[in-house]
């Protein structure tokens, strides 16, 4: 097909700015961090336990999620039951969760007072504690355990169910399927998910912040938070950021090339059967399996809901006022993600071919870690002006950033099949410009953009990364006064805001993508 | 139920007014100060019966993260006097050349240091020391003997806390050359790093640890406002690092006047004699009617140590890295 000629349009025109701020951004941050660092005598040895801790615990996480991930994937992948569509949903809700509240989920399981310490009490066994590496990494696993089975699991659902039949008709046992079909698959998707976590949990800062507990259990990301809050040391944070960035760029490349897996050749679709998982013991380690995960997940969230909820009613005033605060900060930020991914994927698609670049400039939002953009742009602005003044602000921004390469993944295809679909019937109508965009776009991009909408407001209400570098003490969202209130032992307060932040991001979530699929039916 | 609610609205709306019209004074402190049970609401209500303003108190985390947001701000800051840090950071703070001169004529002091200070004032003081629960077996009475044992502690960071910083320049004056050798010992004791007083004594009491960097009156706390006998500061055989807590005018400040009348407030009784049953520590100037019961079972360290301010401030960074070191290994 020829490319019909395709004015721009003035949302082309500024979707391709907004794709060209972008890039601009992270690179002027990352100018104005280069400036002001400040390499002094090198990399002292703080600093390289800095980086070792930071790789270690992301391999330890990496490594434990997978390796966890697999057998609770395959038997997900070989087992039908009740509430198996659920569960598999269930995997993806860990995306959405502030990461504080997953943090006093897990201390009130496995902290001093909590269920498992009882447990190891009553048995007579020495206490644990969730403090340091092993606490990063427990977090860490909770995290990213689910997405591992996740990915694990689309690798199974990529096997062909022929493939499972003809392994049955040539009587093969598990064993041997194992050999013959998982293995193989196992190897290529093995790589890619643990390569991923691997560098989701380089960039954790709030897990660290919370769990990680002296010059042992410091991350970089830390370090740049401890420069700048505890010493307020521009040009050691700068460095630090820039150390930061390495790893990022080096692990973003590393991982483009990885993530490539060719898969098998399409099946017909046929509902699998996996006659080679049929026998009692299987069925009952599958069993297992399954309870244990949906266990590790649970207990922990419900342990904090339980906790939290009574406190809910009775919270002070200003645990409000910064769960208003976070609202204001979640909405700014959901309008700033819609606003630039529409207009860039409006770009992409107007660009067809040329546009591919559109998406890979949203990317690079995530090759500075929100963290050290933090750190670029606290060090422009300190010279201009307070950059307490500007905590909300920034925080919407950075979260927009982080959010926007989601959006655009499932923005920009959509775009695409609308106006293959309806472009031509459009031109034919002579419709263009907003009135194009309000008749045909909107109504059948609402979906991804529904869903997009509800992932910028959901994270961005749980962050707890830049606003922790910006936030004076007064101007404190719901992520960080649940913080404060851990830090000064006010559990009970700590889980009522808890509570209340798990409502407001799963709230938000809903609201936005499930108002757009109503308004859609 | 709309008329109740709007005259409500209205009372408030009359209340800001005349907050509003008030002078504003700003004091940023570290956060157990501003605490309900801290000395916060007391003295606010103290100094506001007699200054015709509106005392605000911010909190900005512990003592020496104060310092970083002090250095943040510069200029721009909209606080008045700086309340919180110690005399192993007034060098430094005074380097920064953001505070002014307190002007005023120092009295009769009961701080255990001669007071020369000229831009500073002392409001409290205490001993550094491990606090621990007197169900604690063996418990240790030095550094060496702690290092050797397997009681877990916790400390403070010494970049954001002033007792984690106290705590350093302790081992420092005590030690000397050694003191890395006696934090590489130490590593494994320590159960984490907090970033403040408050959540290290927190995690204290929630067990999390054996013993907790404190100060010997910490457990006056426990005696007095809980009745609980229970708590105890082990006396360390190498002394007890001192700190003396003090409070200094910011010069960007609007209210010059005003800033003076609350530092001069802060060394009366009707401030110093809040000090000890809500900070628990010791008053820089001792009221009337003398410390409340309870303090007289406290330990007495037959050893004080303090460096001057001057030796402070040289010795912080090398024993910053040495600590940073011996902990990261």
């Amino acid at each position: 097909m020829a490319e019909r000629a395709q004015p721009l349009g003035a949302a082309g025109a500024v979707g391709i700015a907004a794709a060209a701020a972008i890039p601009l951004l992270i690179l002027l941050a990352t100018v104005a961090i280069i400036r002001v660092a400040e390499p002094g005598s090198g990399l002292t040895q703080a600093d390289w336990a800095a980086i070792r801790f930071t790789l270690w615990q992301a391999f330890l996480s990496a490594t434990f999620s997978v390796t966890l991930a697999v057998p609770v994937a395959r038997a997900l992948a070989r087992r039908r039951f009740p509430g198996r569509g659920a569960l598999v949903t269930l995997l993806g809700a860990p995306f959405l969760l502030p990461v504080i509240v997953a943090i006093f989920g897990l201390l009130a399981v496995f902290g001093r007072g909590g269920l498992v310490n009882s447990g190891l009490g009553m048995l007579g066994l020495p206490q644990i504690s969730i403090y340091g590496l092993h606490g990063v990494v427990l977090a860490h696993v909770f995290f990213n355990l689910p997405l591992a089975t996740r990915l694990i699991l689309q690798g199974w659902q990529d096997i062909p169910s022929e493939r499972f039949r003809l392994a049955a008709s040539l009587g093969m046992d598990a064993g041997a399927v194992n050999r013959h079909l998982e293995w193989p698959m196992l190897r290529q998707v093995m790589p890619g998910a643990a390569l991923v976590i691997f560098v989701i949990c380089t960039m954790s800062f709030a897990v660290a912040l919370t769990l990680g507990g002296g010059p042992r259990a410091t991350t970089v990301e830390l370090a740049i938070y401890q420069a700048l809050r505890f010493e307020f040391d521009l040009d050691r944070a700068a460095f630090l950021s820039l150390i930061q960035l390495a790893i990022t760029v080096f692990l973003a490349l590393l991982a483009y090339r990885v993530l490539r897996h060719p898969g098998f050749a399409p099946g017909l679709d046929r509902p699998l059967m996996r006659w080679d998982g049929r026998t009692p013991a299987l069925r009952l380690l599958d069993g297992i399996l399954i309870l244990f995960a949906a266990l590790f997940l649970l207990v922990p969230i419900a342990s904090a809901v339980v906790r939290g909820l009574p406190e809910v009613l009775g919270l002070p005033q200003a645990v409000w006022v910064s769960a208003l605060r976070s609202l204001c900060v979640a909405g700014a930020s959901t309008v700033l993600v819609v606003a630039l991914s529409v207009v860039m994927a409006l770009a992409a698609t107007r660009l067809r071919s040329q546009g591919s670049w559109i998406e890979t400039a949203g990317l690079t939002a995530l090759a500075a870690s929100p963290l050290v953009l933090g750190t670029g742009l606290f060090v422009l602005i300190h010279p201009l002006a307070n950059p307490e003044s500007l905590a909300l602000p920034v925080t919407a921004l950075v979260n927009a950033f982080v959010t926007l390469p989601f959006a655009l993944r499932s923005l920009v295809p959509a775009c695409r099949t609308i106006e293959s679909e309806y472009g031509r019937l459009a031109d034919t109508l002579g419709l263009q410009g907003w009135v194009r965009f309000r008749l045909v776009v909107l109504p059948r991009l609402r979906r991804p953009l529904g869903f997009s909408a509800g992932l910028a407001a959901a994270l961005s209400m749980g962050d707890l990364g830049v606003i922790a570098l910006f936030a004076d003490p007064d101007t404190a969202t719901l992520p960080l006064q649940v913080y404060r209130l851990m830090g000064a032992y006010r559990m009970d307060e700590a889980g009522g805001a808890a509570v209340l932040l798990l409502a407001l991001s799963f709230g938000v979530f809903w609201m936005l993508d499930r108002g757009a699929r109503r308004a859609d039916a | 139920m709309r008329i109740p609610s709007l005259g409500a609205g209205l009372v408030l709306a009359a209340g800001a007014a005349t907050a509003g019209d008030l002078p504003e004074l700003t004091v940023i402190t570290y956060d157990s100060f501003v605490s309900e049970w801290g000395p916060g609401p007391a003295v606010e209500a103290a100094f506001e019966e007699t200054c015709e303003c509106d005392l605000n108190f911010v909190a900005a985390g512990d003592g020496a993260a104060l310092m970083a947001r002090v250095k943040l701000e510069g200029e721009r800051s909209e606080a008045d006097i700086v309340l919180g840090i110690d005399t192993n950071l007034t060098a430094e703070a005074e380097a920064t050349g953001l505070f002014a001169p307190h002007g005023g004529t120092v009295g009769d002091l009961d701080v255990p240091v001669a007071w020369e200070d000229e831009t500073f004032l002392p409001y409290d003081w205490g001993y550094f020391a491990f606090v621990h629960d007197t169900s604690l077996e063996n418990v240790p009475q030095g550094f060496e003997e702690l290092a050797e044992s397997d009681v877990s502690i916790v400390i403070q960071d010494p970049r954001s806390s002033t007792p984690g910083l106290g705590l350093l320049l302790w081992v420092k004056a005590a030690y000397g050359d050694r003191a890395t050798d006696i934090w590489s010992a130490l590593a494994d004791n320590v159960v984490t790093v907090t970033p403040g007083w408050s959540e290290a004594y927190g995690m204290f009491l929630e067990g999390e640890a054996d013993m907790v960097l404190s100060y010997t009156t910490s457990p006056a706390y426990h005696l007095i406002a809980e009745g609980d006998a229970s708590k105890a500061a082990a006396p360390f055989s190498e002394g007890h690092y001192m700190q003396v807590e003090v409070a200094g005018k910011l010069a960007s400040t609007d209210q010059p006047e005003l800033a003076d009348r609350f530092l001069a407030f802060m060394l009366t009784d009707a401030f110093q004699a809040i000090i000890p049953t809500t900070n628990w520590m010791y008053p820089a100037a001792i009221p009337d009617a003398g410390l409340p019961d309870g303090f007289e079972t406290l330990i007495q360290p037959a050893k004080p140590l303090l460096m001057s301010a001057a030796e402070a401030r040289a010795a912080r960074g090398p024993a910053l890295d040495e600590w940073l070191n011996a902990l990261s290994r």
